[in-house]
C-alpha cells in the first residue's frame, strides 16, 4: 500500500474516530515503512560527478561512515548517489565539492605519488588524520579541512536519512499515536524527572 | 481589455488565509453572497500534503529550497523570493517578505501558536508612552477569542498568568523530556513555564478527529486535526453554497466609482495573464498586512490621489515584525536516549511567557521563548557540525576528544547515535515597538511580472529591539545552564545586533493599515472599516496598532470575526 492509498484510507477514518476516539493503526503504521529509499540516480547515470570523482566519493564516504553490526557503510546505503543528485541541484555546492576532491588527489599525489583512489588504506588514513580535526590541523591543509568538514556533514545527511539509518538510530516516530503519554517511566526515572509539576500546573 | 463579471456580489474578499477565511465563514453563514480571490493555487492537505512522508521518500531528504524555504515537505507554497514578484528595500535597510501563494495561505504551515493578546497589549502607550493605544480593549475582543476557541479548538491550561488570558482549552499534551528539563531549570531561576497554547485538537472537536501526534502539522494535516483556514473556515463556507473561490487571482486594485466608493476589485489571472474585474457591494482586504497596503496604495483615483482610504497618509507606515533570535544548547544527560516515539504535536508542548514585568530593564515591552529539541525524524542537515560537539561531549571517541572534535570512522558513527536527541534550544519572539518611519511604500520604478508596481521597504530595528534581544540571549543562556546543559551558540555582539533576525524573518508583519478613532492618524475605525471609504474593510493583521510579542493569528482572526459581525450588522441596517 503506498502513501496516497493509506491517506485515502485515513480520510475514511474520521467517523469511527469521532465516535469512539480510536485509531486503528496497524495498517497505516507499517504502510510507509515499506517505501523503498529513493535512489537519486536510479539508472546509475551520474548527474554531477565524473566516474573518477564518484569512485573517490565512495571510498571517502565509507571512511567517514563504515559498516558495523548495526548498519551498513555509507556507500551501502546509497550516500554517494544521494550526494551526486543533491550537489547537481545546488550550484553553490558544486565548485567546493569538485575542487575539494581535486585538492584531495593533489595532496595525495604530493604525499604518496598517486591520487587518493590509488592510495593504500594506510595512506588514506594518514591524509584523513591531517584534515579531519579542524581545531588540530596544520594551516597548510586548511583547504582540505574545510572540504572534509563539509563532506562529513553531507555524508551524515545522506546516511541517517535512509530507512536503514533511521532504524540504526531507532527513530520510532512518523506514525499514528493513539494516546500521547510522553516518555516511558523508565526514561523519566533515568533522568530524574516527574510529571508532578505538570499535573499541578 | 478588462473582463468584467456581470454579477454583483455582496462581498469580495481578497485573500484566503486566516483573516479571509474567518470573514468568509461568518459572512456566508449570515447568507451573504461572497467571492474570494486568492493569488495562488487551490490546495488540499488531504490530496496534496506530505503528512507521513519519510525523508528518504525524496532524493532531497526534506532539504529546503528557494521554493520551499521550510523544507520540501512543508505545506506552504511561497517564500521570501518568488519568481517574477520582486520587492525592493531602501538603501541601508533590511526586510525579508514572505508571501504564500495558495488557498489558506500561511495557515497551511504555521506553528499553530494561538496566543491571545492580553489587556496590556492594547494599551501600550498608556503604560509606557511608546506607540499608540488601540481603539479597542481586550474586553471588546474577548468574546471573539472565546468563540474562536470553541469553533476552532485549542489546547492549553488555565494558568491565570498576567497578561496571558486563558481560553476555553482542550487538555494540553504532556511535555517531552527536554521540555520537563526546561521546567526544572526554569524553576531554579524563577522563569515561568506554561502549557503551550496551540490550535491542535487533543480531543475530537466539531467533527474533526483528535491529533495522532506525528509532529508534522507544518506539512498540512490529512485528518484536519489542526487549524488551517481551508479545513475549518473555507470548506464549510463552500458547503453553504454562498462562497465562490477564484484562485490564481492577483489583485491589482480596488475599483471605485466617481463618488469614491468601492465597486469591486480588478485582478490579473496569473494563468492567462488577462485582466478581470469582479464587482461587489463591500470589499474586504485580507491579503496579508503588506499586500493589503500595496493594493490600497496602488488604488489611486481622482477621489483617492494618495491611494484608497489613505487621506491620513498612514497606509504602509508603522510596519512591524516580531523580533527573533535563537540559542542552541547541548544537554549531556540527554545523550544515549532509549528508543521511543517522542514526536508529539507539531510544536512545543510548553511555552515560556514574558516574565520580566517587574524587572528594571533598558527596553520596553517583552518577549517569549519558543522551546525546541527532541528525537525528531532525521532529515537533511542531520548530524551537521558534529565536529563542534564530539570534541566536547563524546563519551567514546577519545581521538575526537583529544584533537578538539571531528574525525571519521566507527567512533564518529557512534557519536551521531549518542547525540541524537541531545540538542535543544530557545527562540526569542519579542515585541517590536510601532514607529511611523518604519514603512513600505510603492517603488516608483519597479513592477512585478503582472505589471503591478511593487513594494519598497524601509525598516530599521531600534535600541528597543536590540536591547530586548540581548536580554533574551542572556536569559536563554542562563536557562540552558540551569538545565544542566552547555550553550553552543556564541554570544553575538552589539555590532552583530545581538543575533537579531532580519526584520520580516519571523513572518509576523502587522500594522500597515492601522485602526484608530482619529481619521487623521489612522486609516480604519474601531471596526476595521475605512474612515474614507465606508464599504472597504481590512481583515488581516494590517489593522494592528501594536504587535505584542505574541503570534498574530489568534488576534487577527478574533478581530476579523468582529469585523465580519459588524459588516452583517451594517448590511442589515442597509448602511453598506
Amino acid at each position: 500500500m503506498d502513501r496516497r492509498t493509506s491517506l485515502k484510507l485515513l480520510a475514511l477514518a474520521p467517523l469511527p474516530v469521532v465516535a469512539g476516539c480510536e485509531w486503528s493503526s496497524s495498517d497505516v503504521q507499517h504502510a510507509h515503512e515499506s517505501t523503498t529509499a529513493a535512489q537519486a540516480a536510479g539508472d546509475g547515470t551520474l548527474q554531477f560527478f565524473t566516474e573518477h570523482e564518484f569512485e573517490t566519493v565512495k571510498v571517502l564516504a565509507d571512511l567517514v561512515i563504515p559498516a558495523d553490526d548495526r548498519s551498513g557503510s555509507a556507500s551501502e546505503l546509497g550516500v554517494p548517489q544521494f550526494m551526486d543528485f543533491f550537489v547537481s541541484e545546488q550550484p553553490t555546492m558544486q565548485t567546493p565539492m569538485r575542487g575539494g576532491l581535486a585538492w584531495l588527489d593533489m595532496h595525495s599525489r604530493r604525499r604518496f605519488g598517486h591520487p587518493f583512489l590509488e592510495a593504500t588504506n594506510d595512506e588514506r588514513i594518514r591524509i584523513l588524520d591531517e584534515i579531519a580535526y579542524p581545531n588540530d590541523a596544520a594551516p597548510e591543509v586548511q583547504h582540505g579541512v574545510v572540504f572534509f568538514t563539509r563532506f562529513r556533514d553531507l555524508t551524515a545527511s545522506g546516511f541517517w536519512t535512509t530507512k536503514a539509518g533511521m532504524d540504526d538510530l531507532q527513530y520510532l516516530g512518523n506514525t499514528f499515536v493513539q494516546t500521547w503519554e510522553g516518555a516511558p517511566p523508565s526514561e523519566m526515572e533515568r533522568l530524574g524527572l516527574t510529571f508532578d509539576d505538570w499535573e499541578t500546573i | 481589455m478588462q473582463i468584467i463579471s456581470p454579477k454583483i456580489y455582496d462581498v469580495a474578499i481578497v485573500g484566503s488565509g486566516a483573516g479571509g477565511g474567518m470573514t468568509a465563514h461568518v459572512l456566508t453563514q449570515a447568507g451573504a453572497d461572497v467571492v474570494m480571490l486568492e493569488a495562488g493555487q487551490l490546495w488540499d492537505a488531504n490530496e496534496d500534503g506530505d503528512m507521513f512522508a519519510w525523508s528518504y521518500d525524496s532524493p532531497r531528504r526534506g532539504a529546503s529550497s528557494r521554493e520551499k524555504p521550510f523544507g520540501e515537505f512543508d505545506g506552504c507554497i511561497g517564500g521570501w523570493d518568488i519568481d517574477g514578484e520582486p520587492y525592493t528595500r531602501a538603501a541601508g535597510t533590511e526586510w525579508d517578505w514572505f508571501r504564500a501563494r495558495m488557498l489558506g495561505g500561511r495557515t497551511n504551515h504555521w506553528g499553530r501558536i494561538s496566543l491571545r493578546f492580553g489587556p496590556d497589549d492594547f494599551r501600550g502607550r498608556s503604560l509606557d508612552g511608546l506607540g499608540d493605544d488601540w481603539p479597542i480593549t481586550y474586553d471588546d475582543l474577548a468574546p471573539y477569542y472565546d468563540r474562536l476557541d470553541d469553533l476552532v479548538g485549542i489546547f492549553g491550561n488555565r494558568d491565570g498568568f498576567h497578561n496571558e488570558p486563558d481560553g476555553n482549552f482542550l487538555p494540553p499534551p504532556k511535555p517531552r523530556v527536554h521540555e520537563l528539563l526546561v521546567m526544572q531549570g526554569a524553576k531554579k531561576i524563577g522563569i515561568p513555564v506554561l502549557a503551550n497554547r496551540l490550535s491542535i485538537l487533543t480531543r475530537a472537536h466539531n467533527g474533526r478527529p483528535a491529533c495522532h501526534y506525528c509532529s508534522q502539522c507544518g506539512r498540512g494535516c490529512s485528518t484536519n486535526s489542526n487549524f488551517s483556514s481551508p479545513s475549518v473556515f473555507i470548506n464549510p463556507a463552500q458547503l453553504t453554497g454562498n462562497l465562490e473561490v477564484i484562485p490564481h487571482a492577483m489583485v491589482r486594485e480596488v475599483t471605485t466609482d466617481t463618488e469614491g466608493k468601492a465597486t469591486g476589485v480588478s485582478y490579473v489571472n496569473t494563468q492567462d495573464l488577462q485582466e478581470y474585474q469582479v464587482r461587489a457591494r463591500v470589499v474586504v482586504l485580507a491579503a496579508s498586512a503588506c499586500s493589503t497596503a500595496r493594493i490600497m496604495l496602488n488604488s489611486k483615483s481622482p477621489r483617492h490621489p494618495n491611494g484608497l482610504g489613505n487621506s491620513s497618509d498612514v497606509i504602509g507606515r508603522y510596519l512591524m515584525d516580531t523580533t527573533g533570535a535563537s540559542i542552541v544548547g547541548f544537554f549531556p544527560q540527554l545523550m544515549n536516549r532509549p528508543a521511543y516515539n517522542e514526536d508529539g504535536v507539531g510544536g512545543a508542548h510548553v511555552y515560556i511567557p514574558w516574565f520580566g514585568y517587574n524587572e528594571r530593564r533598558d527596553f520596553a515591552r517583552g518577549y517569549h521563548f519558543e522551546v525546541w529539541g527532541g528525537r525528531g525524524q532525521p532529515s537533511y542537515g542531520f548530524g551537521g557540525g558534529i565536529h563542534n560537539l564530539n570534541g566536547l561531549f563524546s563519551e567514546t571517541n577519545t581521538t575526537a576528544r583529544e584533537r578538539g572534535g571531528g574525525g571519521y570512522g566507527l567512533a564518529l558513527k557512534e557519536d551521531y547515535r549518542q547525540f541524537f536527541g541531545a540538542i535543544g534550544g530557545f527562540s526569542i519572539r519579542g515585541e517590536m515597538v510601532a514607529r511611523r518611519e518604519n514603512h513600505c511604500d510603492i517603488d516608483p520604478t519597479v513592477v512585478d511580472k503582472y505589471g503591478i508596481p511593487v513594494l519598497r521597504f524601509n525598516v530599521r530595528w531600534s535600541d528597543q529591539e536590540y536591547n530586548q534581544v540581548q536580554h533574551g540571549q542572556l536569559k536563554a543562556r542562563e536557562l540552558i545552564e540551569a538545565m544542566g546543559g552547555e550553550v553552543l551558540s556564541r554570544m553575538p555582539t552589539r555590532e552583530e545586533g545581538y543575533g537579531i533576525n532580519k526584520p520580516g524573518r519571523i513572518i509576523h508583519e502587522v500594522g500597515t493599515v492601522r485602526m484608530g478613532d482619529d481619521p487623521r492618524t489612522s486609516a480604519l475605525n474601531s471596526h476595521c472599516q475605512s474612515h474614507d471609504v465606508p464599504n472597504v474593510f481590512v481583515a488581516d493583521a494590517a489593522p494592528f496598532v501594536s504587535q505584542a510579542h505574541k503570534n498574530t493569528t489568534w488576534t487577527l482572526m478574533a478581530l476579523a470575526w468582529r469585523t465580519a459581525d459588524h459588516i452583517v450588522e451594517l448590511r442589515n441596517q442597509g448602511q453598506v
